[in-house]
């Protein structure tokens, strides 16, 4: 036995404070619902920091500040501020309005520029150097499915913003991803039987498509759908995103012997080519004895105010409405109304269920690991929160809820009031298989 | 033969747009040797001044009705624009008219822009390099678009064209094609019309005025018309500002076209320079020539037809031609020899 004792270094110090900590904090530690299970971001202090990842720049800046808006808000009422807007009448119960898991919810932003690589950059650096626990936003189907592709990389939570592309819960879907935002698929669905009503089954359609991931899907479902009920297809002519000027695009429709114009745009292309189609007289022409008709399958009210009065009985499908009566629609339009001063859009609505869907998860999990997390979403039935009962399906992550098909409203009462809804579509109609859309979810990753 | 004659009406309002922003590019590039990348950001500027009215206009007196509220439980505001409150009939005339009477607002506007901008900024940049004059141009028009997005936001605002010119004529029945076959909006003939007024005014002002006259000869021979005593670069000034307008019209005129967003500058700024490098540098008939050219080409490149032969070359036909022509006369169309040559 030595009788040297070893001196003090830098090894023997952190060990003993090692030992030390685990025994001090063993008894939290098996008390505690967060308790940890290494993850990626796992949030040892008082916080829970949640990336919003929002156009803040760029075409989509007006839709990307109403997301942060509604996101804004969203941890508001997780804080127990404010009026508590859809945690009232949302039907999970799980949280009180005094944060999550115990812990305040904090959040950063990052600028998605509605570019891919720009995006990834900013959810990247959330991830990694400000420690967000999960990602959430966007309002371009490009930029979903790349974040939510480096999100499943790095072993966070992605919840998708604005994103309608059957591919991100389609082809493109993965474990970590969710989206409530509805799709081009559920968009035909929707749409078809009202367009049979509204204009029968014998009509040619003509489509202006915008040539990336977007357009395909949605040319791809609407003709789907309206050839399933008899219509024909004269044409579908892609059009360059952000053409400005369609007028040479337009100009063969009038000719072609269709009756209906499909403008399968959305933002910038979406009002230009439905101002100028309206310019070039489709609107109040007649061929084959019948009004011709223009159809929006992707409305958004943000974008209808900038075609103006362009839009006036012009059908389109829409996510969710601010008009809608339901005692949900009603809280957020109430609390959203007063803390801004004029109503939320579609993005700020699925934002704000996207951001209060995950903190009921993580709360329902008691843990914030991704993984515990989506097992707490999939299959996940819920209502109070605007679109009447609403699944998330394991099989895909993809909400299901009703659909509303609108039309540019006739007479106005305000610059919001350009839309109203003719159909809430139910449901068990939009519906599909999962298989059908294909990909594969693959395996959770918890980033640990 | 209709379609022909469609997108041949396409190419030519188009070309008109293109004509005039690149008739300002060229006229700077010829006087002042600048290569001006916040053109665009004039045009895009010229369409605001027509928000700006019509916001102007719509400004509107605000009662609150107590016993009406908002879908979020507030009194609900009832509001009517001052210019129809005070004034009337003409009020809601001058509303009608908000587009063609904002020119007026945009002529003094855009010559401050324009004199501002070049005593300001461009200026300090004669002596140097291209690059640099791009660099500093190409970041102006950046701070410029931004300013805008910071006021007005990133959506397209739409602006209405006067309701007698809000239809389409049909131009077929005229000639004795089956109704309905050839129709085109009448504001589109207006802003073809207006193209061909504005061209035909620059050219008259260079052509048959002492002013113009001094222009020209400084464009020719920058030294020799400085030797004479006579203070071009002033008039260089002028000639700045008067581009300024010119590029600021045509985007004023074309608003019931293209609802203006802060970005409508930049979607035509490089066609614009495509038009003026295949027209020649400096030749003004020569970016008239070439805008008209590219926009009927642009346009036919569009039909199914072509389309179907070529996949894709609606997208590529204008920088084709610029390739073609390039190679086969380097110095454009109409270019003058010593322009960009040394």
């Amino acid at each position: 036995m030595s009788l040297i004792r070893k001196p003090l270094n830098r090894r023997s110090i952190l060990r003993a404070g090692a030992v030390g900590g685990a025994a001090l904090a063993t008894p939290t530690i098996f008390t505690s619902k967060v308790w940890s299970a290494g993850y990626l971001n796992e949030p040892t202090g008082a916080e829970v920091i949640l990336g919003f990842n929002v156009p803040q720049t760029g075409a989509y800046a007006d839709e990307g500040a109403d997301e942060l808006r509604a996101y804004q808000l969203a941890v508001k009422h997780l804080n127990g501020e404010g009026d508590g807007g859809m945690l009232n009448t949302f039907s999970s119960k799980a949280l009180q309005g005094n944060g999550v898991n115990g812990k305040k919810v904090a959040y950063v932003t990052g600028d998605t520029q509605t570019k891919s690589d720009a995006a990834r950059a900013s959810a990247k650096r959330m991830i990694e150097k400000d420690g967000a626990v999960m990602i959430t936003g966007g309002s371009s189907s490009g930029v979903a499915i790349a974040v939510q592709s480096l999100c499943q990389e790095a072993g966070v939570i992605f919840m998708a913003g604005l994103t309608h592309s059957n591919d991100t819960t389609g082809k493109d879907k993965r474990k970590n991803g969710f989206r409530h935002f509805f799709n081009t698929e559920m968009s035909g669905a929707a749409l078809a039987p009202v367009l049979k009503n509204a204009f029968g089954t014998d009509r040619t359609a003509y489509h202006l498509t915008a040539d990336y991931t977007w357009g395909w899907s949605q040319e791809g479902s609407i003709k789907k759908y309206t050839e399933g009920m008899g219509w024909n297809t004269a044409a579908a002519v892609r059009t360059p995103l952000g053409a400005g000027d369609f007028s040479q695009y337009i100009t063969p429709v009038l000719n072609s012997g269709a009756d209906v114009l499909v403008l399968n745009h959305y933002g910038k292309d979406m009002v230009n080519s439905l101002t100028q189609a309206v310019q070039f007289g489709l609107r109040d022409k007649q061929v084959n004895g019948k009004d011709f008709a223009i159809v929006v399958p992707l409305y958004s009210r943000l974008m209808a105010q900038g075609a103006g009065e362009n839009v006036k009985g012009i059908f389109g499908s829409t996510n969710w409405h601010w008009s809608l009566q339901d005692e949900g629609s009603k809280a957020f339009v109430k609390s959203f109304g007063q803390e801004y001063g004029f109503p939320p859009s579609q993005a700020a609505h699925t934002t704000y269920c996207q951001a209060l869907l995950y903190a009921d998860a993580a709360q329902r999990a008691g843990t914030f690991e991704p993984c515990a997390l989506a097992a707490a979403l999939e299959g996940f039935e819920f209502d109070g929160m605007g679109n009447g009962p609403t699944l998330y399906r394991a099989e895909d992550h993809q909400c299901f809820k009703d659909v509303l098909v609108v039309k540019g409203k006739e007479n106005p009462s305000s610059q919001f009031d350009v839309l109203e809804v003719v159909e809430v579509t139910p449901r068990s109609q939009v519906e599909y298989p999962a298989e059908m859309l294909g990909g594969e979810l693959g395996a959770c990753n918890n980033g640990a | 033969m209709d379609v022909i004659l469609l997108q041949l009406l396409n190419g030519l309002d188009k070309g008109g747009a293109y004509a005039l922003i690149a008739l300002g590019l060229t006229l700077i590039f010829g006087t002042l040797g600048v290569v001006n990348f916040a053109h665009g950001a004039l045009f895009m500027l010229g369409a605001f001044c027509a928000v700006s009215f019509n916001a102007l206009l719509g400004l509107e007196v605000v009662t609150v009705d107590e016993t009406q509220t908002t879908a979020w439980g507030t009194p609900l505001e009832v509001r009517t624009p001052y210019v129809e409150a005070y004034l009337g009939d003409f009020g809601a005339w001058i509303l009608n008219y908000s587009v063609p009477v904002s020119i007026l607002i945009a002529i003094p506007v855009m010559l401050l822009v324009g004199f501002v901008m070049e005593r300001g900024l461009i200026k300090h940049f004669y002596k140097r390099a291209h690059a640099d004059q791009i660099l500093v141009t190409f970041g102006l028009a950046i701070v410029l678009q931004e300013i805008i997005k910071s006021i007005y936001g990133a959506n397209p605002i739409p602006q209405a064209a006067p309701v007698a010119v809000r239809g389409a004529a049909d131009i077929g029945a005229l000639f004795g094609f089956d109704p309905g076959v050839i129709v085109y909006p009448y504001w589109r003939m207006v802003y073809l019309a207006f193209a061909g007024v504005m061209i035909a005014g620059v050219f008259a002002f260079l052509q048959f005025t002492t002013f113009g006259m001094v222009v020209r000869a400084g464009m020719a021979d920058r030294d020799t018309v400085g030797l004479l005593g006579i203070n071009i670069e002033r008039r260089f000034t002028i000639v700045f500002a008067i581009a300024a307008v010119v590029a600021g019209l045509a985007g004023v005129m074309y608003t019931p076209i293209l609802p203006p967003d802060y970005h409508m500058g930049m979607d035509f700024l490089v066609l614009s320079f495509v038009v003026v490098v295949v027209g020649g540098m400096g030749s003004l008939s020569g970016a008239v020539l070439a805008g008209f050219l590219l926009g009927i080409l642009q346009s036919f490149a569009s039909m199914n037809e072509v389309k179907a032969i070529f996949p894709g070359i609606d997208q590529i036909i204008i920088y084709l031609v610029a390739v073609i022509v390039l190679l086969v006369r380097p110095r454009g169309l109409m270019g003058r020899k010593g322009v960009m040559e040394n």
